[in-house]
């Protein structure tokens, strides 16, 4: 038993909704409680959609436990197919149903109906969305292209045809998921190549039975289609690619690799820096200030992963913390938080989380909607970079992730929240005259001006304090406060802790105007 | 009864579960907690339907059972236990924990009353522990605030006090404003139940006088009335007119004097009638369709058919208490049909067919239908906002008239009259 104040991800069944209602032509049904209804909302209220998700709940009652449930999943079936009348037939059951033991798949499968049905099993008592989600996906593909045959075809060259991929992975509630196609498909028509089919998102399962008129699949989004483009692989001989354009070199690399894949002359234009903004904007004199940054990454697996490398060789930041909550992503997190020097952080408790963003005082976090709201409490600048989704990462303009504009969409949205070079610069000038407040963030409304001046500084402080304060402390001075009051607020909570430390380590009983510049001396050297 | 027309449906339903109603329930006791025992999706339907990332740690949490609980059920009490203890070491300001059954806990009949009597002989009196069911295959939405006052029912202490008791959560500018006309009418004694603070519950015996302010509690209602208090029966107070009958039944039944009680309630009625008639020329004539969620659907039909002109299509309730509503039925206009239950597939084929002006209904089918151009308004607004009394009619009627005004605002043109 596990206590959860929050989730980064819902039950499985959840992800099987995902899939069912970002496909056409399918239908979910659900032998489920009528509480478990709420998750029509996350699509009709979170993504804003005008259609409710094809779901048929079975809402069944205590009182229908003692007699037969199965007739009553049977009656729902039918009834859901004789309404929706789809082309193929999802049906499962939700963490409750499991318990009971009806087992609407083989139910459905034993009624007659001449349409593909996919049955579904998804421990909803050691998985979680994620997983449902991909698994999901996985059996639809499965089930209707099982009996597909596996002899060769003909490849894009021998049939002198321009080469066609599927991009396998887009999911409504997927982060960004929406504009990510949009601009991959016209990355891709821009090196000839054409997209086959798109899946989950906008599929009916004719255009799944497609899937193997494709020369590669591209693997878009791991955690919902790696299980898929490996079975493909093995069963229909489709290769697929593994990196995710996320960033302008990983953006590069896919286009590499794609084109090694099929067997096409990787293009010159490929390696071309202004294909997006990002490349110059970070070396304009503006972004010097973004030198070392120190940033705490956490999200899922693919956009943390992404993150990191973008941080780190895109835009010159340091890269102090690095996690995931997808437990299935963890083995490639983990080295990639090893080769920069950090243990990855494997966890579903945001409060462990949130304890790892103090413990590693960043100046900017990229996370969750979760994240978001931690570091707002701790006076952090934050940019969302993943899933759980919130409305806000549903925005009505364009904004994709992935691609040459993801990149430029990236720049700005991890950019802004920090202040600009100019302007911190002039904060550091201007910052003693009475004008000026304390804790002044341009970007930050809630932080800045006079009722909240000393929001940063008290939350910091409190922070170090929770954090363990024993008797046998050094105690600041006041000449010593005084002078720490004159550090700029976003490096003040770093600056204290290390100070502290490094008069703990000299035996110093109290801290003041020298200490912190020995302090000072000491790290540097 | 009045002409009502009675209908029972089945089928799927769209409607919360009872654990919904601790997104309220927390609030209105900051010194208590919620504790569900359930799984990954019961966190999951609250974290949703409540917003919790704005708490730094919510009063609300899921104890998620696991593959290894589902295993053996001594096991699950104990690591029940653990997880409990966890919590109190974590959260000292906590005076009263509730563990909330939901579906999966009852499918394997977790014994919540039995872990919850441990506890506090364990505990000893610091920390009380309270188990109610909230799952989605016994309870319906705001049945789970029933649920949860009926646990706290054993814990008010016995007096002979004579006093008026107001018992259901309101807002709480709302309930100082009803006490204090009460406290007009020379009515002193009033207190309410959820109280404030979970360890100040209000005493009761044979001279309690129940005034509901919700229709949901059925169950808390039986156990007042079985430790003795008398429910006085009384439309609920939405609206001018089911407030003033409301406020009247209580008077009544203190023996205060009409004439004091016109005197004080006509000005606030006269206020009242004024403030609504910008909203009632918006309403009236519109048909209005109510899907069943929150138990409020009849008394709000009634409200809005009486005194707004509004026409009613159908009244949608998850389940019917006959005695509870008899007093609020009887004030329906003739012929209405009140479906108990619901096929949510058939009920949206009504709603077409019948091409309403507004739809109540739940958040996850308000925007399929505002796509379709039908306007909506969400239900479980009702249970957040303050709408209590003959003061607040307007605003009432105003969370009715605001997406009318705005479907005629964003589309000048097309006028949404169905005459």
């Amino acid at each position: 038993m596990e206590l959860t104040l929050w989730t980064y991800e819902g039950p499985p069944h959840i992800g099987a909704m995902r899939i069912a209602t970002s496909m056409k032509k399918l239908h979910y049904v659900l032998h489920a409680p009528q509480g478990d209804t709420y998750a029509d909302l996350l699509f009709t209220m979170i993504e804003r959609r005008g259609s409710r998700p094809p779901v048929t709940y079975t809402t069944f009652q205590a009182r229908d436990l003692g007699g037969d449930t199965a007739e009553l999943v049977k009656g729902h079936i039918k009834e859901a197919v004789d309404r929706f009348t789809p082309e193929a037939l999802l049906v499962g059951e939700s963490c409750t149903a499991e318990l009971i033991q009806d087992q609407p798949g083989s139910l459905a499968k034993g009624m007659g109906f001449d349409i593909p049905i996919v049955s579904l099993e998804l421990p909803a008592y050691s998985k979680k969305e994620n997983w449902g989600g991909s698994e999901t996906f996985y059996q639809i593909v499965r089930t209707l292209l099982k009996d597909h045959s596996k002899e060769s075809k003909q490849t894009w060259q021998e049939e002198k045809r321009r080469p066609r991929i599927n991009l396998l992975g887009p999911t409504l509630l997927g982060f960004r998921c929406r504009d990510d196609v949009l601009e991959i498909q016209k990355l891709l028509g821009q090196y000839g190549i054409d997209v086959n089919v798109v899946a989950p998102l906008g599929a009916s399962p004719a255009d799944i039975m497609r899937i193997p008129n494709a020369d590669v699949n591209v693997c878009l989004y791991p955690e919902i289609a790696e299980s898929t483009c490996i079975w493909l692989e093995r069963n229909l001989n489709i290769p697929f690619t593994t990196t995710v354009p996320l960033g302008v070199g990983a953006t590069q690399d896919f286009l590499k690799e794609l084109h090694e894949v099929l067997e096409m002359e990787i293009p010159q234009s490929v390696n071309e820096s202004n294909n997006s903004k990002l490349t110059w904007y970070s070396n304009s004199v503006d972004s010097n200030y973004l030198t070392g940054k120190r940033v705490f990454i956490f999200g899922d697996g693919t956009h943390a992963l992404a993150a990191a490398r973008i941080a780190n060789e895109e835009l010159g930041f340091k890269v102090v913390g690095l996690g995931t909550y997808s437990r299935e992503m963890a083995r490639k997190v983990r080295p990639a938080a090893k080769a920069l020097g950090l243990e990855a952080l494997i966890t579903n408790d945001y409060l462990e989380v949130e304890d790892a963003i103090k413990e590693t005082s960043p100046e900017l976090v990229l996370g969750t909607q979760m994240e978001r709201h931690s570091a707002k409490r701790l006076g952090i600048p934050c940019a969302v970079i993943s899933t759980p989704m919130h409305v806000q990462d549903v925005p009505a303009r364009y904004s994709p992730q992935m691609g040459w504009e993801g990149a430029n969409v990236i720049f700005d949205d991890w950019v802004h929240p920090l202040m600009m070079g100019l302007e911190e610069h002039l904060i550091g000038m201007f910052k003693h005259d009475f004008e000026f407040v304390d804790g002044h963030q341009s970007h930050l409304g809630h932080l800045g001006g006079k009722g909240n001046q000393n929001t940063n500084k008290d939350n910091i402080k409190t922070n170090l304090q929770d954090s363990g304060t024993t008797d046998g402390d050094p105690v600041w001075t006041h000449e010593g406060e005084k002078e720490l009051s004159k550090i700029p607020f976003f490096v003040r909570g770093k600056v204290r802790k290390n100070t502290e430390n490094y008069a703990r380590q000299a035996g110093c009983r109290e801290i003041n105007e020298e200490t912190l510049y020995d302090a000072k001396a000491h790290y540097k050297a | 009864m009045s002409g009502a027309t009675l209908l029972k449906e089945s089928g799927p339903k769209e409607v919360f579960c009872g654990l919904t109603s601790i997104v309220w329930l927390h609030r209105r006791m900051p010194d208590a907690f919620f504790l569900v025992v359930g799984s990954r999706t019961c966190a999951h339907l609250i974290q949703s339907a409540a917003g919790v990332m704005i708490f730094a740690e919510p009063r609300f949490g899921t104890a998620i059972l696991e593959e290894r609980d589902l295993a053996g059920l001594a096991d699950a009490h104990d690591e029940l236990n653990r997880v409990v203890k966890n919590l109190l070491a974590r959260r000292p300001e906590i005076k009263t924990l509730f563990l909330v059954g939901s579906c999966p806990s009852e499918v394997i009949k977790i014994d919540l009353s039995r872990v919850a009597e441990n506890l506090n002989i364990e505990l000893k009196g610091q920390v009380t522990v309270l188990n109610y069911s909230g799952s989605g295959i016994e309870t319906t939405f705001t049945q789970g605030e029933d649920g949860a006052l009926k646990a706290l029912i054993p814990l008010m202490p016995k007096s002979n006090q004579k006093k008026l008791l107001l018992v259901g959560t309101l807002a709480n500018a709302v309930e100082d404003r009803l006490i204090s006309i009460f406290n007009r009418l020379g009515i002193d004694n009033v207190e309410s139940f959820p109280p404030r603070q979970s360890t100040e519950l209000p005493s009761i015996g044979q001279e309690t006088k129940v005034l509901l302010t919700q229709p949901y509690l059925t169950d808390t209602a039986r156990e007042l009335k079985s430790r003795g208090a008398e429910i006085i029966e009384a439309p609920f107070p939405l609206g001018v007119t089911g407030s003033t009958l409301w406020v009247q039944a209580a008077a009544n039944s203190f023996d205060i004097e009409k004439s004091l009680v016109d005197s004080i309630l006509n000005p606030l009625i006269s206020r009242a009638k004024q403030a609504l008639a910008p909203h009632v020329e918006k309403l009236s004539g519109k048909k209005l369709f109510l899907l069943p969620e929150s138990q409020l659907e009849i008394p709000l039909a009634r409200f809005l058919s009486n005194e707004c002109g509004m026409e009613i299509v159908e009244i949608g309730t998850p389940y019917l208490n006959r005695d509870l509503m008899k007093a609020e039925i009887d004030l329906l206009p003739p012929d209405c049909r009140i479906v108990e239950g619901q096929h949510v597939e058939k009920q949206l084929d009504r709603v077409r067919d019948s091409s309403p002006d507004l739809v109540v209904c739940g958040m996850g089918l308000a925007n399929p239908l505002e796509a379709e151009g039908i306007s909506t308004k969400w239900s479980i607004e009702m249970v957040f906002s303050p709408i209590h009394g003959i003061d607040q009619a307007s605003d009432l009627a105003e969370l009715f008239s605001r997406p009318l005004r705005r479907h005629d605002i964003l589309n000048p043109t097309k006028t949404l009259t169905s005459n």
